[in-house]
């Protein structure tokens, strides 16, 4: 008998016979009267911080302005020909683009399908995530409508930067991962 | 050795123990605040609960649809009956792919498995990624939490670990400094892995993918860089859809930390370029908790660690003083399940206060629990002579109503009156550390019988 039918068929044995309806996840849930306000208050209190691009300027125009000293800026749509993501180590910053952000907690869904290299979200010190401002979700109850997975991918929740309280509670921002996120609304 | 011998070496040093309750206390308090800003609390932990009892109910069917929808999308499903079948696997993987340094990010199955020691006995660099994890590696210490696995030691500690360690200068334990330290140090461990371990936050039967969740984005970069990934993840981490998570994401990092969500919430649905993700499902023991209607339910655990932060033993005990490898009221359950001769003396580290059946998002009667395996101690004869007896003489008193008010008479009377050298002698334990109350002149029955005269 392979492992696999061994433990299936001790779990038929053993599980419990009462069957219980699979609940309906979609309850009553709280609602934010202004979303965008919700969501830049909490990114801050997680560490992050969020921008509304004024209607005159570029994405382009706002990473001179506001990354000038930075010398390595890349985005998810220029590593299709960086070869293998160990290249991607000293990268200062990574524009990505985000599908939608979700104002309870301050987390940008992302996932770009042709993004070679996930890696970027990680190994970038800074984070410039790019969402439409019409993008911005109450709760995870509305953000998991808005996510599928019936084909093979990556995707992934960034709420602020990478952070660890592991040294006696104390909150340190940067532990692996991004030192600094932005989310820029355009 | 008993929890309560562990814990006695542990509350020796009062100064500290007071240090690691207020610590965890300041994150069950995080806790609060986070989960009353949420109307729908409570109905988040009703659905969760309700998730989890219908999974369960169908476990082996759940199994096979992930396994089914998981190899659809090209991921490798490994099937485990016990730890050490699945320390198997990762060797035989590890090997097949020629890895000989692997990236690790928390997973307590595999600290269950005991897997460091028996990959580094194979010749095999296994680096704990999660600064915490890291730092009682570096020491040859286990997690002392779930969440927070160096809760227990103190910043000078660390820094003195760094710096035999990772050479960081001396007597320099600022906790930003040394955070980034570790960062430079793991950095290099990611760039040079050749393969990376993580645990499983919660497995979807839908889409056949994994979820994990971290702060410091260890798994993810751990990840991301080699082109093995083996996740590991015990039966019960199994939730039959998508949607599911929209309630699960909700609650885990509220209640572990008071976060509203964790900082990265990686789905797995496929390995990076060129790669192979290998999923591995254990069932070490799990299967045979399913069967007892009394402890079922532990199974409901998603590993958040409320339970361990709200713990008046917990907190001022330690994790070590258990002697399980998830400490706390979960782990007092899981490792009474598992084995009740050798953690006979974890259902009694409660004092049955419910605070952590109140906390659990999942609705875990934990406390019920650890009173039905107390029961289940003293049927297997495993209490000890001395407890035996006064749980005897005590029943025996109380079960004779005229008996039992003529001695609470006289040690009413007596006890008063008796020097201190006796009343706090050796043989009175609670006393060792606590002051008696006053004595009152009558009884409540003497009390309430004058009231409705």
């Amino acid at each position: 008998m392979s492992s696999k039918e061994a433990i299936l068929n001790r779990i038929k044995k053993n599980r419990p016979s009462s069957t219980i309806d699979l609940p309906n996840t979609d309850i009553l849930h709280t609602k934010y009267r202004d979303k965008d306000k919700k969501f830049a208050m909490t990114l801050k209190s997680v560490g992050g911080k969020a921008i509304w691009l004024e209607d005159n300027k570029s994405v382009d125009e706002f990473i001179a302005e506001n990354y000038r000293d930075l010398d390595i800026i890349v985005s998810t749509y220029s590593t299709h020909n960086i070869d293998t993501p160990h290249l991607l180590e000293n990268v200062d910053l990574a524009v990505i683009k985000g599908e939608f952000a979700v104002a309870e907690n301050g987390a940008v869904w992302i996932k770009n399908p042709k993004n070679r290299h996930r890696a970027l979200y990680f190994l970038a010190t800074r984070l410039l995530i790019i969402v439409d401002k019409n993008s911005i979700c109450d709760t995870m109850h509305e953000a998991y409508k808005l996510i599928d997975f019936s084909r093979a991918g990556y995707g992934v929740f960034i709420s602020g930067p990478s952070k660890t309280a592991d040294i006696e509670q104390a909150l340190v921002i940067g532990a692996h991962g991004a030192i600094e996120v932005c989310v820029l609304f355009v | 050795m008993g929890h309560s011998e562990k814990a006695s070496k542990f509350v020796a040093n009062s100064e500290r123990m007071h240090w690691h309750d207020k610590a965890l206390w300041f994150v069950r308090e995080k806790r609060d605040l986070a989960a009353h800003q949420l109307d729908e609390w409570e109905e988040l932990r009703r659905v969760a609960s309700e998730i989890k009892s219908h999974t369960m109910d169908r476990l082996d069917y759940y199994l096979e649809e992930f396994e089914k929808n998981a190899k659809q999308k090209g991921l490798h499903i490994h099937w485990a009956r016990d730890a050490r079948e699945h320390n198997e696997i990762v060797l035989n993987l590890l090997l097949a792919h020629g890895a000989k340094r692997v990236v690790k990010s928390k997973s307590m199955l595999t600290e269950e498995c005991h897997l460091n020691p028996f990959l580094e006995k194979n010749n095999i660099e296994i680096v704990d990624t999660d600064l915490g994890e890291r730092i009682v590696q570096l020491r040859r210490e286990a997690p002392s939490h779930i969440v927070l696995p160096a809760i227990h030691l103190k910043k000078e500690e660390v820094g003195k670990t760094f710096e035999e360690f990772l050479n960081t200068q001396k007597d320099n334990c600022d906790p930003t400094y040394l955070t980034r330290e570790a960062r430079k140090h793991l950095r290099e461990k990611f760039l040079t892995a050749d393969a990376s371990i993580t645990g499983v936050n919660f497995a979807i039967a839908q889409t056949g993918g994994v979820v994990v969740c971290t702060n410091e984005g260890n798994a993810d970069i751990g990840t991301s860089l080699p082109k093995l990934h083996i996740a590991s993840m015990g039966i019960e981490k199994i939730i039959p859809r998508l949607e599911d998570l929209s309630i699960f994401t909700r609650l885990l990092a509220r209640s572990a930390t008071g976060q509203p969500i964790t900082t990265y919430t990686s789905h797995f649905h496929a390995p990076i370029e060129g790669g192979e993700l290998h999923i591995i499902i254990v069932d070490n023991g799990r299967s045979d908790i399913l069967s007892n209607s009394d402890f079922k339910e532990s199974l409901h655990c998603i590993r958040c660690g409320a339970c361990l932060n709200t713990c008046p033993v917990y907190r001022r005990s330690g994790g070590y003083s258990y002697g399980y490898i998830i400490p706390g009221p979960i782990g007092s359950t899981l490792g009474a399940s598992r084995d009740l001769q050798a953690n006979k003396t974890l259902p009694f580290a409660c004092t049955l206060c419910a605070s952590c059946s109140n906390v659990c998002p999942s609705k875990i009667g934990l406390h019920n629990q650890l009173y039905k395996h107390r029961q289940n101690v003293v049927k297997a004869g495993l209490l000890g002579a001395k407890k035996r007896a006064i749980l005897k003489v005590t029943a025996w008193v109380m079960k004779h109503p005229l008996l039992f008010d003529f001695m609470g008479l006289v040690v009413r009377k007596i006890v008063p009156i008796l020097p201190r050298s006796i009343v706090y002698s050796k043989a009175n334990v609670w006393g060792r550390n606590r002051e008696l109350p006053k004595f009152p002149k009558k009884s409540f029955k003497e009390l309430y019988k004058e009231r409705i005269k």
